[in-house]
This record gives C-alpha cells, sequence and structure tokens, in this order.
C-alpha cells in the first residue's frame, strides 16, 4: 500500500494527529480524516473558495495546501470561528451577520465565504460595498447573487465596531 | 386568512444554524462503516466507436475492489429513461445505457466504473482503465445537425431529430399582410448551472432487509425513486432515497443519471456501502447544461405599435441523449410563453429537438421560460425601434390590462392574475425613467454610451395541475403531499413533498403553520427530502413548492383545526358551529374567558378520554393538494448600463426588478430569490457561454478557469420592490418566485446594451456580451446584425487553444 505520513496541527484550539498520503490535500485531511466536514469542497481548479480555511491566522484555499504543509500550524474552520468571538448565542458576529442579512440560501459556499470575511474584517474593520466585493474575488456564490453576502459583513462589521 | 404575525413577516432562516457553522451534513460528509469509494472513467472523444475495453491493469491496482463496464451492466442496469414524452410531435427517444456499450456519444460519456477502498485508489485506477476509440465524426451545432450528411448519433433519430413540435397555425398570410413586421435570428447560449455543490450518491444495501438507502443531491427524492425503481430492478417500497443537505441544484439535480444508478448497482453487488462525489471538472461534462436555442422569430404589428402575429422556428440543441425532463423544456415551457405580458392573437411555434455530441441539456433555472422571455422582449424592442417607439409605450400599449383576468392567451393557457402596468410604472418611477433619458442624450454629446433596458415579462410556475401534466406528456402528477402532525405535547411537525434546497421552505412553511395554529413558531418543524419519512412528493423545480407544497401544507393544517375545534366543542360542551379559534384558543363566540387552547385539545386528542363519538384519536391530517391551475408572476426589470466604445466594455450601472409573485410569505426570503436569480440572468447575458469546439466536440469552458461565474465583484447590488397581485389560484394566493430573475434580466440587459449601441446603428447582440463582441459590433456599425453566424467567439477559442498546445 501507498507509504503514510503523520500529521499533527492544532485545528480549533485542539491539537489533532491523522495519518495521511504525503499527496493529501490540507481540505481532505480536515474533512476526511479529522470528519470536520464544515470545509466544503466546490471545485477542482482553486476558483470557488468554499474550502477556505484560516492558517496560522491568514486565509488559503484548503485545497492548494497539502496537510504535509500543515504540520504545526494552528488551522481555524467554520467549526471553530465562533470561539474566536464569541457572542450570545455562541456565534461569531460574521456568523449572525450572515444569518441577519440573509447572506446565505443553499450555505454550501457559506464556511469558506465567512472565513474570506473574517479576513476582510481583520484588514478593514468598517469595510466599503468595493472593499468586500474585492475582498471576496476568491469566493463564488451562485445564489444570492453576493447582495445579502455585502450586507451581511457591513452587519458584521457594525456589531464588532458597537 | 387574514394577515397575521408571521405570514409576510422576515424570519431569519431555521435552515441557517446549521448552515452557517458547519454542522450540516451533504452528501459527501456523509460517512459510513466499510464504505467503498466511485470513480466513472469518462470518453474523452465526443464521438467514438469503443472497439475494446481493457479493465485488467484497474482491476489489479492496490485498494481497487471492482471495475464494471457496459456489457457489466447489461441486462442488469436498465437504461436512463426520459420522464417527459411529449405529445403533438413525433418524439424518438433513444436508448440511453448506464455505460457506453460499444459508442461514445459526448465528452464524458461514461465507459468504466471504479469502485475502490478510498478515493485516491479509485481515481488512480481510473487512469489505467485501456479504451480504444475508433474515432467518428462530431457534430455540436444544432442547426448543421440536422442537415443532410451531418454526422448521426443514433440509427433510430434520422436527422438527428428527436422531435418536432409544433404549435398554433403557422400562418405565412398574416405575416405577409401585416402592416410591419420584423424577423431576427437569436442565439440563446448554452450555460452551465453550476451549483456550488456537485452531485454525488451514497449507496448502502441492507441485505438481511433486502433494501436499498440512497442518499442523492436530488431536488425530487420520490422522482428519483420511482425512476430508479425502475433502473434498478429494486421494488419502490424496498428503495428508500434521502436528499441531505443540497448545495444549490437550479434544475441540474433533477434528473436521474448514470453515475447515480451506477453507485445503487455497485452498492448492491459488493453489499458495502459506496460513495460518488462528482468533481466539478466532471460536473462540466456529466451534469445538464441548459438553453442553447437557435430562434429564426418573426413578429407583426400595425404601424401603430399594436402586436399582431408573434412566431419562432426554434433549433433546441439536447444534447447527446435525451434527459429526464428535456423535451418538455423547449416546448411545454417555451412555446407555451410566446405571448409573454401581451395580447397577441396570432402565435406559433415551430421546435425541433436535436441530438447532438454534447452534454445532455435539460432543465435549468428557469427552463424554457427564458429563452422564450428573451426571444419575446428582444423581438418586441425591434418592433419598437422599427416604428421609432418607445420600449415603454409599446409594451404599455400590448399589455393585458389589470382588468381582464383571468386572460386565456393564443397559446391555450390562462393567466390567473395580473397588473402589469403598476408593475411597469413603479420600474420606471425607481430608475427615473424620463431623467435618464435626458442625461443619456447628454451623454452621447460626449461620446459616452449610456443604455436602459426594459424587459416586462409575464411567466408560468406553480407547476401544476396533474391533469395538464398527463396531457402535455409529463410522466408524472404535480400535485404535492403535505402532512401535519400535532404532537401531544402540541409541538408539530410539517411533512412535505416538496424538496428545498436554499428556498428556505423550512422557514417559510413553519410560517404558515404556526400562524394557522396560532404557536410560536419554534414549536414547528418541516421535515423533508426523505422518501421514507414522506409518503410522496413530486420536489421542488418550477418555483412549485410554495404554491403547491405551501397550499398542502396550509390545507393539511386547516384540516387539523377542524378536527380540532370539533374536539374543544365537545371539551366545551358547545355546537362547532359556535366554537371560534383565535390566537392558539378555541372558546365559545363572546365567552373567550373559557378556553380550551391548541395544546389542550392536542393532549386531549392522543389521551382520547373524552373525545366525541365520530372522532378518532390523535391529530393529524393530509392533504394531497391539487393546482387548478398554474401561477403567473409577473414584473418589470430594468437595466441601466454604460458601454465603453473603445473597449467594449459593458458596466451594469444599475438593475431594477420589481416582481409579483402574489402574496408573500416571508420579503427577506423573496428578495434574496429575486437577487440570485438576476444575478443568473445577468450571467447569462454579459459574462457565461459554454463553448464546445465546432469539430472535434470538445468542451473548452470545461473549468472554472474558462467559464465565466460571476464573482462579487462583476455584479451590482440589486434594487428590488414589488406588487403584491394575490394568485386566485390555490389558499395562500401565492405565486412563486425562484426563476423570474433568470427569466427576465437577460433581455433587459441585453436590451439596455442595444440601446447604448444604437448610436453606432447595432440593432442585436447575442449573448453574452463580452467586450469583444461588443466591440466588434461597434467596429462594424449597422453592417452587422449581431447575430452570430460562425460563432467568432468560438473562434477566438480555437485559436487561443492552438496557440496553448
Amino acid at each position: 500500500m501507498v507509504s503514510t505520513q503523520e500529521v499533527s496541527a492544532t485545528i480549533n484550539g485542539t491539537t489533532r494527529t491523522a495519518e495521511v498520503e504525503p499527496r493529501t490535500l490540507l481540505v481532505h485531511y480536515l474533512r476526511d480524516a479529522l470528519g470536520l466536514t464544515g470545509t466544503h469542497i466546490g471545485c477542482d481548479t482553486s476558483q470557488c473558495g468554499a474550502c477556505v480555511v484560516l492558517l496560522n491566522g491568514k486565509t488559503v484555499k484548503s485545497c492548494t495546501v497539502f496537510a504535509v504543509q500543515a504540520e504545526g500550524a494552528e488551522i481555524t474552520t467554520i467549526e471553530g470561528l465562533a470561539a474566536m468571538a464569541p457572542q450570545d448565542g455562541g456565534l461569531h458576529p460574521l456568523q449572525e451577520g450572515f444569518w441577519e442579512q440573509h447572506g446565505l440560501q443553499c450555505g454550501f459556499c457559506t464556511p469558506g465565504m465567512i472565513i474570506s470575511a473574517y479576513e476582510i474584517l481583520q484588514r478593514h474593520p468598517d469595510p466599503s460595498e468595493e472593499e468586500i466585493r474585492e475582498g471576496l474575488e476568491g469566493n463564488l456564490c451562485r445564489c444570492t447573487g453576493y447582495h445579502n453576502i455585502v450586507k451581511a459583513v457591513q452587519h458584521a462589521a457594525s456589531q464588532s465596531a458597537g | 386568512m387574514a394577515v397575521s404575525r408571521l405570514f409576510g413577516a422576515s424570519v431569519r432562516r431555521r435552515e441557517d444554524p446549521r448552515l452557517i457553522t458547519g454542522q450540516a451534513t451533504y452528501c459527501d460528509d456523509i460517512q459510513l462503516a466499510n464504505m467503498a469509494y466511485a470513480v466513472i472513467v469518462r470518453s474523452p472523444h465526443a464521438h467514438a466507436r469503443i472497439t475494446s475495453i481493457d479493465t485488467s491493469a484497474a482491476a489489479a491496482h492496490p485498494g481497487v475492489i471492482a471495475v464494471y463496464t457496459g456489457s457489466d451492466l447489461e441486462g442488469r442496469v436498465a437504461s436512463i429513461p426520459c420522464a417527459w414524452l411529449i405529445p403533438d410531435s413525433d418524439l424518438v427517444v433513444p436508448d440511453h445505457p448506464p455505460l457506453a456499450i460499444d459508442r461514445v456519444r459526448y465528452v464524458g460519456d461514461g465507459v468504466a466504473a471504479i469502485i475502490a477502498e478510498d478515493r485516491g485508489a479509485a481515481a488512480d485506477a481510473a487512469d489505467l482503465v485501456e479504451v480504444e476509440y475508433e474515432e467518428l465524426p462530431a457534430i455540436v451545432d444544432q442547426e448543421k445537425a440536422t442537415a443532410e450528411g451531418a454526422p448521426q448519433l443514433h440509427d433510430d433519430v434520422p436527422a438527428n431529430t428527436a422531435f418536432r413540435w409544433r404549435m398554433g397555425e403557422w400562418d405565412d398570410e398574416a405575416f405577409e399582410n401585416a402592416e410591419v413586421t420584423v424577423s431576427h435570428r437569436f442565439h440563446n447560449q448554452r450555460l452551465i448551472p453550476n451549483s456550488m455543490e456537485a452531485r454525488g450518491a451514497v449507496a448502502q444495501w441492507d441485505a438481511g432487509a433486502e433494501e436499498m438507502t440512497i442518499w442523492l443531491t436530488s431536488q425530487n427524492p420520490h422522482i428519483h425513486r420511482v425512476l430508479m425503481s425502475g433502473v434498478l430492478g429494486i421494488p419502490e417500497h424496498k428503495l428508500r432515497i434521502v436528499a441531505p443537505e443540497i448545495g444549490g441544484g437550479f434544475g441540474s439535480k433533477i434528473h436521474h443519471y448514470p453515475d447515480e444508478a451506477i453507485v445503487g448497482f455497485a452498492a448492491k453487488e459488493l453489499n458495502r456501502p459506496v460513495k460518488w462525489s462528482e468533481t466539478r471538472s466532471e460536473n462540466y461534462l456529466a451534469t445538464i447544461h441548459g438553453r442553447d436555442h437557435i430562434q429564426d422569430v418573426d413578429i407583426a404589428a400595425t404601424k401603430d405599435g399594436m402586436i399582431t402575429g408573434l412566431r419562432a422556428k426554434v433549433w433546441a440543441n439536447l444534447g447527446a441523449y435525451l434527459s429526464t425532463a428535456a423535451p418538455g423544456v423547449p416546448t411545454i415551457l417555451h412555446g407555451l410563453m410566446y405571448s409573454g405580458a401581451y395580447k397577441i392573437p396570432n402565435i406559433s411555434a415551430d421546435v425541433l429537438g436535436v441530438l447532438t455530441n454534447t452534454t445532455p441539456v435539460d432543465a435549468y433555472r428557469g427552463a424554457g421560460r427564458p429563452e422564450a422571455t428573451f426571444l419575446v422582449e428582444r423581438i418586441v424592442d425591434l418592433l419598437a425601434a422599427e416604428l421609432e417607439m418607445d420600449p415603454a409605450a409599446i409594451r404599455r400599449k400590448n399589455f393585458i390590462g389589470a382588468d381582464e383576468f383571468p386572460y386565456t392567451v393564443a397559446t391555450g393557457i390562462t393567466y390567473d392574475s395580473g397588473d402589469y402596468d403598476t408593475a411597469l410604472d413603479m420600474a420606471l418611477e425607481m430608475v427615473d425613467y424620463d431623467g435618464f433619458r435626458q442625461e443619456q442624450a447628454a451623454a452621447r454629446e460626449q461620446g459616452r454610451y449610456l443604455g436602459i433596458g426594459l424587459t416586462s415579462y409575464s411567466e408560468i410556475c406553480g407547476l401544476g395541475p396533474s391533469e395538464v401534466a398527463g396531457a402535455v406528456g409529463f410522466q408524472g402528477g404535480l400535485w404535492e403531499s403535505a402532512t401535519v402532525r400535532v404532537h401531544p405535547t402540541a409541538k408539530v411537525s410539517a411533512f412535505t413533498g416538496g424538496n428545498p434546497h436554499g428556498q428556505g421552505e423550512e422557514t417559510t412553511f413553519a410560517q404558515i403553520v404556526a400562524d394557522e395554529f396560532g404557536i410560536p413558531i419554534e414549536d414547528v418543524e418541516v421535515v423533508y427530502g426523505d422518501t421514507s419519512k414522506i409518503a410522496m412528493g413530486w420536489g421542488t423545480y418550477g418555483s412549485r413548492t410554495t404554491a403547491v407544497g405551501g397550499t398542502a401544507i396550509a390545507l393539511a393544517a386547516r384540516k387539523v383545526t377542524e378536527k380540532a375545534r370539533r374536539i374543544a366543542a365537545h371539551l366545551l360542551e358547545a355546537d362547532p358551529d359556535d366554537v371560534e379559534f383565535m390566537d392558539g384558543k378555541f372558546f365559545v363566540r363572546g365567552a373567550p374567558e373559557s378556553a380550551q387552547t391548541f395544546g389542550d385539545v392536542a393532549l386531549q386528542a392522543y389521551l382520547a378520554w373524552n373525545l366525541p363519538d365520530d372522532i378518532e384519536p390523535a391529530l393529524e391530517e393530509n392533504s394531497f393538494y391539487d393546482p387548478s391551475n398554474f401561477t403567473y408572476p409577473f414584473g418589470t426589470h430594468i437595466a441601466v448600463v454604460e458601454v465603453d466604445g473603445d473597449t467594449g466594455q459593458v458596466e451594469l450601472q444599475r438593475y431594477i426588478a420589481v416582481d409579483d409573485c402574489g402574496n408573500v410569505i416571508n420579503p427577506m426570503i423573496v428578495d434574496g430569490q429575486v437577487h440570485g436569480g438576476v444575478v443568473q440572468g445577468i450571467a447569462q447575458a454579459l459574462y457565461e457561454q459554454a463553448v464546445y469546439d465546432p469539430e472535434t466536440g470538445q468542451l473548452l469552458t470545461g473549468s472554472l478557469m474558462d467559464y465565466a461565474v460571476p464573482k462579487a465583484g462583476m455584479v451590482p447590488s440589486i434594487e428590488t420592490d414589488r406588487t403584491t397581485t394575490p394568485s386566485p389560484v390555490n389558499a395562500i394566493g401565492v405565486k412563486g418566485v425562484g426563476e423570474t430573475g433568470t427569466i427576465a434580466a437577460g433581455s433587459a440587459v441585453i436590451n439596455a446594451v442595444v440601446d447604448a449601441l444604437a448610436p453606432f446603428g447595432v440593432r442585436h447582440i447575442d449573448m453574452p456580451a463580452t467586450p469583444e463582441k461588443v466591440w466588434r459590433l461597434i467596429a462594424e456599425g449597422s453592417q452587422s446584425n449581431g447575430s452570430e453566424g460562425e460563432s467568432e467567439s468560438t473562434g477566438v477559442w480555437r485559436s487561443l487553444l492552438n496557440r496553448l498546445r
């Protein structure tokens, strides 16, 4: 059988270890080896952004990173986002924003969309519509037409500021 | 029912908490013990004879459990059926084996299936299947495919013509004698649906119970069950289809595909769970495409702009095989809508359904109606230009009047209700139409090219009366089921045969039920997507779920209320006719202080200690609601563009959507449906096109790198408003709003682009209005009619590909 390698990383604050093939992508490590299926796969050419996670605080498309490259890293997925800024009800302001402003329909792009928006708010605490649309250029949504996603990110920004 | 607390309120969606926290379970998230993985080996050729398949190396690959070819499945998995057998045509349905046996007919046609211990091993082994092909000439253009000497796909489909469907009387004389006629050819290009989740299936065979469960990316699990029961030879009561969380569909998950059947076959054969997850690149080849019409359109009118006739000859490209609903899309869902929002006395259609060496084409969001609305709204604009009439004025002149409904149009269907003038007025006011015309004139003086485009549409949805479904050859009913089960503690489970996958009925149906019973929405659960839980259902497509399924939910709830009223009357020692139900309480009229709550009655219904003699215990009712008519949403959309005369770049500055979808249960969700639909329509107008190499039949736009699904920065925010004209068809007065955006936006944007280019003498531009195409038109000016002959963009793609080689 093919060789495997042990990969350990801190995922959502917990150290996790799994044996994977060297060719395993980070997204498959998260989904298949660790069962964190909140991170989605929407394409095979790194266009859609459904698999965006935070790797050492920066957004990456987890389909463009080998699992072995994440050895020792700190990773935040949608399952762990709420812990980073818990609100009443245990949601992150971005999750609240997407819920409140109907920023999702089928929900498939949403985890990646929210993580990318997290980085937008790191860079622009009070982003303009243009900054949001530009910041989300690596994330595709087929349901919302982006209209309410823009409002969701703005809503989160206003909540965070408040 | 009177206006109430929740019906009409922008309630936050109940499906969202699991979706925003990563707790939802989509098909590929399902993990079962001892699960194997499937990969389909697909044809790299558009048209070829299979001379041999050698699977020995693949079978010997570590981790491979089984390899199947088309001949392995012969007699064991039936051919993939077509389920819309349209009348008034000479429809031929060619055989569609689940895996090709001796011939492949499009790039992506399945030729073998690998089942392995893990995804990687299955993918590796797929590369080891050696197939020898003898290439055959391919044909991708539907008009050329009907010509003599064209490559033939199926021996039993002469001229590659699966059907010729004619509607109305093709009356040359009426057009020859008309005061004015305008004719044009439109290409409604091929699109790729691109739900963000591709398709997938997980099948599990229970050998002890002889039962199969298939988790499937399905918009309609019961339709899949009946079709797959036949294909797999598993009795319907032993086959359970579960639609888990579905990551969008837009029509592409209605249909029954070969790969789904193969997964079911393998799971039973191997007695192990098998998962198949489509990749995006595979999705581009193996999941249906949409649109792809060539339309020759004629309109006739009087000199003062009264439309007297409209007709079209259409070549509809259906791909290599007839997909589940394919014949109905360019015919029933298309030709019947040629009257649009107008009174047109003479309408006819002549539609050829043509098979080509391309991915099968079927229902994609709008399904036939965007192609009809574009045709009508473009030719009306061309007529207005010919008569030098204002586009708003010619529409108003021909509208069906608000006082004329129900109105039967020349195609024979009866529009339920409408008020087209009011929607047009509202949209014109929102855009400041007169002000814009002044701004446009001033801008032209400065060499800037602004344009405005209108679409006033009427569309058919809320599918639909089952009797009509039968009459038009749909191999199913179109009623919907609902079960409303009140539990002893007065919590409610509402079961629907609709299958929402982003449209939010988990929330809106709970709003309906909570209102009917006067209970908190938190006490209502909406259940769907599992044939073992839902008696029967026809699924979610054709903007039908709320109009048909929502009405069924309301009717079932009202039956529950009537039973509860009789129990309450018994407990109150009163006549049921004297018992009122308000805010969750039953009381004798005039004596609200002595009431039985909904919860009291629910408990008593289950305890059954003291029920009226003629009342059975429990509190649960069904509705199997079959609507008496379709519903007809309408509205006016307006696009404002500026075209850069030097580069041909179109900037969409504003998009205004005024829609009337009848009563609105949740305005936030309705607006969201409009936003998303409009952006898919804008995408057709400006960005997207599936392009095949005309000689090799290779899909040149084969991934998200090559096919322009719009990003956030490519579209504006959408300005929405609405009028409310309730539908008289159903008990809750709703129509449907899932597809209005794709139906209206294409022609609104293109009408705006053409308006902007009017100073250059441009009459038309085919979609998508890419900078290259616009720039060429500006350069050619009035020499061009804007319609692609041998597609220019195809030529550009070819030269690009050659350079890359």
